[in-house]
């Protein structure tokens, strides 16, 4: 067992499988020996792999994936890199009409195994076009897997799982997730798509935060705690497919439910959450609130910038309001 | 590819065409279709440069580019019918029938959306199978999307063995070439990337056949992508019932003079190939066409909640 940072266990993830598999390539900017990723994710992997398996592209969003979706296409497992979330909208076409698409249209004949790496969310103070939370968009489109890990352990093991996964999947990586440290197992070992993690056992309400919002929220969980508030926190690590039976099965125990995201409030996944959990915990939910970031951009001035997001303080408002 | 099997398929691409308006007018194929009558020595030419292995990738108006490729009639016009047995079983429709089988990557209805997929594809070469190419189909109207120069410039950057074939057919929809972009050669677009840009007859089947074989040994060697513009025209409208009544008469006449199938047979009648050869040629496409139309008209609808597989791969 070893204790690492989520940029260190998703480079070690990305080494350990271009090792397994000579097919796995990078694509992306500046991620090559120069500059190693913009938060260093690929650090080191130019050195060990080369520069026709990890390739430094031009700035050119639609052509990276759009590359990924061809060399995909015929044999290739490209991972590629989005340097900010943002961004991600320079690439939509060939996310959302060729990726996603392209083995339905295609009648089954193509399989477009890629994975789109993009560091996302707010808290550096880089203003609204380089932290935004887009994970939602995805999810509403059929053929894409979406995928949001919290924490070191789950980071690794779902983007193996993501790079081993015929389908392509959309990997949001927090930026302040990367510098938080966990244990790691030595052993290979990777975490399925589609389930959810319980984080922490409670027996009076259910958190179902995402991303970083699961480390706010265990925190909140741990101080209410003192205070006689037992909470669950469940991560649902993988928003498409999502893990319905976890989120209700907890729901059901509780019948108190908050749900935390990041993303603006309006169209996150906080609905299709609520959805799942009237779907299959209806006549269980006493409450359910949500508690998502405010309907603006993420704004530059820190002040305003912590405001927009939720933290432990209203994390633990909210459910005092809920279970009182 | 001789000769006479160019022409052949040429004129395999005329006659599936003619047929394919012909039921569409009697409410036979649901939706809309793009037409490549009038562009047949494009996809016919650079085809025969390449190899089965080789890929390609291809348009809205991809009928033309299936066929030169190899792809079975039968499984298109199935497919045209939105039948089970069709290429995408009846989940694509003309705009995007693939043959996974004959390296086809599939037809793409996004203007321009298929050119960095070409230049995937051409990743894969280099990296996997240093033998083969990737030929990119796109029009002139796409020559003005990012993907266009995204594409050109990252497929010339890595040296990619990718052959961009621009079919400028004058006209993206309505709109006159001269209206939306300065250049009077696409070609010439090909110095911004730092690569070869050349403009060929696109209605010569040989002079395309030429100028691809050219990019195509030239990317063999590894020496990168090269930019071809075939300048053509369409005999047709846009799609469906455009009259195309944007263009002006003299244009439409002086084109229709330089149909690419007339062409290529008063040359291969030069060359002393039979008026027999000819005859045989039309019966011979026009009993595959009708096996074809017979083959999709015969075919099972696919079940409405068939519209959910796919979507998915199931591991």
């Amino acid at each position: 067992m070893r204790e690492i940072t989520v940029v260190e266990a998703l480079n070690e993830a990305l080494r350990e499988e271009m090792r397994r598999d000579e097919n796995v390539i990078l694509l992306g900017e500046d991620i090559g020996r120069y500059w190693q990723g913009a938060f260093k994710v690929t650090r080191g992997l130019e050195e060990e792999f080369g520069p026709e398996r990890v390739r430094d592209t031009p700035i050119s969003e639609n052509a990276i994936i759009g590359c990924a979706v061809g060399a995909a296409m015929t044999g290739l497992r490209p991972v590629a890199e989005i340097m900010f979330g943002d961004l991600v909208a320079l690439a939509m076409d060939q996310i959302c009409n060729q990726a996603a698409k392209l083995r339905y249209m295609s009648g089954g004949q193509v399989k477009v195994p890629i994975v789109l790496r993009t560091p996302f969310g707010a808290g550096g103070s880089y203003a609204s076009h380089h932290s935004q939370s887009l994970e939602a968009w995805f999810v509403h489109v059929p053929g894409l897997k979406v995928v949001q890990p919290s924490n070191a352990y789950d980071a690794k093991g779902l983007l193996k799982s993501a790079i081993r996964d015929d389908n392509p999947v959309v990997f949001c990586e927090h930026k302040f997730v990367y510098g938080l440290k966990g244990i790691i197992p030595e052993e290979d070992y990777a975490v399925p798509l589609g389930k959810a993690r319980v984080m922490r056992k409670g027996t009076d309400l259910t958190i179902i935060a995402t991303s970083l919002m699961v480390t706010r929220a265990l925190n909140a969980a741990s101080e209410l705690e003192d205070e006689g508030i037992f909470c669950e926190v469940i991560d649902p690590r993988t928003l498409r497919p999502l893990d319905e039976e976890t989120l209700c099965n907890s729901a059901k125990k509780t019948g108190k439910v908050l749900i935390v995201h990041e993303a603006c409030d309006t169209g996150g996944v906080s609905g299709e959450i609520t959805k799942a959990l009237v779907r299959g915990a209806f006549y269980h939910l006493d409450t359910l609130k949500i508690l998502a970031g405010k309907d603006a951009p993420i704004p530059f001035a820190p002040v305003m910038e912590k405001w927009v997001a939720p933290d432990e303080e209203r994390i633990k408002k909210t459910v005092k309001e809920i279970v009182a | 590819m001789e000769d006479i099997e160019m022409y052949k398929k040429m004129l395999e691409i005329r006659r599936f065409e003619e047929k394919v308006y012909d039921l569409f007018t009697q409410n036979l194929i649901p939706g809309t279709m793009h037409l490549y009558i009038g562009e047949e020595a494009v996809a016919v030419g650079v085809c025969a440069a390449l190899d089965i292995n080789d890929f390609i990738t291809s348009t809205h108006r991809g009928h033309g580019h299936c066929i030169a490729k190899g792809a079975s009639l039968k499984k298109m016009m199935a497919e045209l019918f939105g039948k089970r047995t069709g290429y995408c079983k009846g989940k694509g429709g003309s705009m995007h029938i693939t043959d996974k089988s004959i390296n086809m990557l599939g037809a793409n209805a996004v203007v321009g959306g298929a050119i960095p997929i070409a230049v995937g594809a051409g990743l894969s070469c280099k990296l996997k199978y240093p033998e083969r190419v990737a030929a990119c189909f796109f029009g002139d109207g796409a020559s003005n999307q990012g993907t266009f120069h995204e594409g050109v410039n990252m497929a010339a950057v890595w040296d990619l063995p990718v052959i961009f074939v621009c079919e400028n057919n004058l006209y993206a929809m309505g709109t006159r070439q001269s209206i939306a972009m300065k250049v009077h050669n696409i070609s010439e677009r090909a110095a911004g990337y730092g690569v070869p840009g050349v403009t060929v007859d696109g209605n010569d089947v040989m002079e395309v056949y030429g100028a691809a074989k050219e990019a195509v040994l030239r990317a063999r060697r590894g020496e990168g992508p090269t930019l071809i513009e075939c300048k053509t025209y369409r005999h047709k409208g846009h799609s469906r019932f455009d009259p195309a009544k944007y263009r002006p008469e003299p244009e439409v006449e002086e084109w229709m003079a330089k149909d690419p199938l007339i062409l290529f047979k008063v040359k291969l009648l030069d060359k002393g190939v039979p008026e027999e050869f000819f005859q045989k040629v039309e019966g011979d496409v026009k009993r595959e066409i009708e096996e074809a139309v017979e083959f999709a008209q015969n075919s099972p609808l696919p079940a409405p909640e068939e519209a959910l597989d796919d979507v998915w791969v199931v591991q």
